[in-house]
C-alpha cells in the first residue's frame, strides 16, 4: 500500500488512518477466504445424498434399484448364453443384482457409508 | 382432435450428411438442437466475458455465478483434486441445463428426453472414471470393489455385489434424466390436450377447461424446476463418481 497513488493525495499525511484501513481490509480478506474455503475443507468427505427435493430423491432411489436388477439380469443372461448354463447364471445374477440394487439405494439414501471402512 | 403425446419426440431427418455402408447419416432435429445448445452456451460465455470488469454487469454476473456454482459443487463432493475435471462437469451441466430449458419452449425438441443422448453422456462419465481411475491408481483402483474389514468368507460375494453396483451406475445415471424429461413432457402434453378437448364442448366445457389450464401452468413451473434440478443432479452424481476415481481407497 506504500506506493499506492492514493498516498499522494491530501489525506496521505494521516498514516495511522491508512494503516487502520489496510488492517481492516486484511481482516476482511481473511474472513472472505475463510468463507470461501469452508466448503473445500469438507471436500475429502463427499456428500452422500445429491438430491435437494423429495421428488428427485424418489426418482433417484427407484432408478438405483431398477438399475442394479437390470445389470444383474443382463449379466446373467449373457453368461447363460456364452457358457450354456441356463438358467443358473440368470438365477444367481438376478439375486446378486438385487443385492447390488439395494446397496445402491442404501448408499444413495445416505444411510450407509460409501464403503465399510471401519 | 386428440393429440398424440409421443409425437413431440419424433426424430426428423433435416438433410443427409453422409453414408456409412448401407446406413444413411442425416442431420436430424435432435442434432440441430444439440448444435444450438452448444453454440448458444459458447456465444453466451464469450459475450459475457468479453469486457471483463471488476464490478460485473448482468451477463458477467450470470457467467460468474454459474462458474461459482459448478466449482462449489465439485469442491464439496470431489475435493480440490476434482477441479481438474471442472471443464468436463461444467460442459455437462450447462449442456443439459440449456437442453432442458430450450425443450420447455413450445414446438421445440427436447434432446434429453431421448435415452440414447443421456446414455451417451452417462457413458462418457463412466468411461472417464474407468480410464482416469486406472491411469492414476493403477491396480489400486480395484480397492473400490474390496471394502476393508469384511470377513474373508463373505468377501467374494461382496466383491460381486460391488462390481454389479458399479456397473449399474451409468444406467441409473442416464435413466433418471431421461425418465424425468420424458414423463414431464408427456404429462404437459396430455393436460394441454385436455384444454382443447374440453374447450370444444360449449360453454360448460370452457369453464371445465380452466382446470387443466391451471394445472398446465403449475406443471410448467414444476418442469422448470425439474429442468434445473436434473441438470444439477447429473452434475453432482458425475462429481461423486469422479471422486471414486480420484480416491478409490476411501
Amino acid at each position: 500500500m506504500a506506493d499506492d497513488p492514493r498516498d499522494q493525495d491530501p489525506r496521505g499525511d494521516r498514516p495511522d488512518e491508512e494503516a487502520a484501513l489496510s488492517a481492516r481490509l486484511q481482516r476482511l480478506g481473511e474472513r472472505l477466504n475463510q468463507q470461501a474455503s469452508r466448503p473445500s475443507e469438507t471436500g475429502s468427505a463427499p456428500r452422500q445424498s445429491a438430491d435437494p427435493s423429495a421428488i428427485a430423491r424418489g426418482f433417484r432411489l427407484s432408478a438405483e434399484l431398477v438399475a442394479g436388477v437390470a445389470v444383474g439380469a443382463l449379466l446373467g443372461w449373457l453368461l447363460d448364453r456364452w457358457l450354456g448354463i441356463s438358467p443358473w447364471g440368470m438365477i444367481v445374477f438376478l439375486l446378486l443384482g438385487f443385492a447390488a440394487g439395494v446397496l445402491n439405494v442404501i448408499r444413495a439414501a445416505g444411510v450407509a457409508p460409501d464403503s465399510w471402512k471401519k | 382432435m386428440a393429440v398424440d403425446p409421443i409425437e413431440q419426440f419424433n426424430i426428423v431427418n433435416l438433410f443427409p450428411v453422409a453414408k456409412l455402408g448401407n446406413h444413411a447419416i442425416a442431420f436430424t432435429n435432435s442434432a440441430a438442437f444439440m448444435a444450438f445448445a452448444a453454440l448458444s452456451i459458447t456465444a453466451f460465455l464469450l459475450l459475457s466475458t468479453s469486457n471483463r470488469s471488476l464490478v460485473p454487469g448482468r451477463l458477467q454476473s450470470i457467467a460468474e455465478l454459474s462458474y461459482e456454482f459448478v466449482a462449489n459443487t465439485i469442491n464439496s463432493t470431489a475435493g480440490k483434486e476434482g477441479m481438474k475435471f471442472f471443464p468436463f462437469v461444467f460442459t455437462l451441466f450447462t449442456f443439459i441445463l440449456v437442453a432442458n430449458l430450450v425443450g420447455l419452449i413450445p414446438y421445440t425438441f427436447t434432446i434429453t428426453s431421448h435415452l440414447i443422448v443421456t446414455a451417451t453422456l452417462a457413458l462418457s462419465v463412466f468411461l472417464t472414471v474407468l480410464v482416469y481411475g486406472f491411469w492414476k491408481n493403477g491396480l489400486h483402483f480395484f480397492n473400490l470393489f474390496v471394502p476393508k474389514g469384511i470377513p474373508i468368507y463373505i468377501l467374494p460375494l461382496i466383491v460381486f455385489i460391488e462390481v454389479l453396483s458399479f456397473l449399474s451406475r451409468p444406467i441409473s445415471h442416464s435413466v433418471r434424466l431421461f425418465a424425468n424429461m420424458l414423463a414431464g413432457h408427456i404429462t404437459l402434453k396430455v393436460f394441454a390436450s385436455f384444454i382443447t378437448l374440453l374447450g370444444g364442448l360449449g360453454i360448460f366445457g370452457i369453464f371445465g377447461a380452466t382446470l387443466p389450464l391451471a394445472l398446465v401452468v403449475a406443471l410448467t413451473a414444476l418442469e422448470l424446476l425439474v429442468a434445473f434440478l436434473q441438470a444439477y443432479v447429473f452434475a453432482i452424481l458425475t462429481c461423486i463418481y469422479l471422486n471414486d476415481a480420484i480416491h478409490p481407497g476411501h
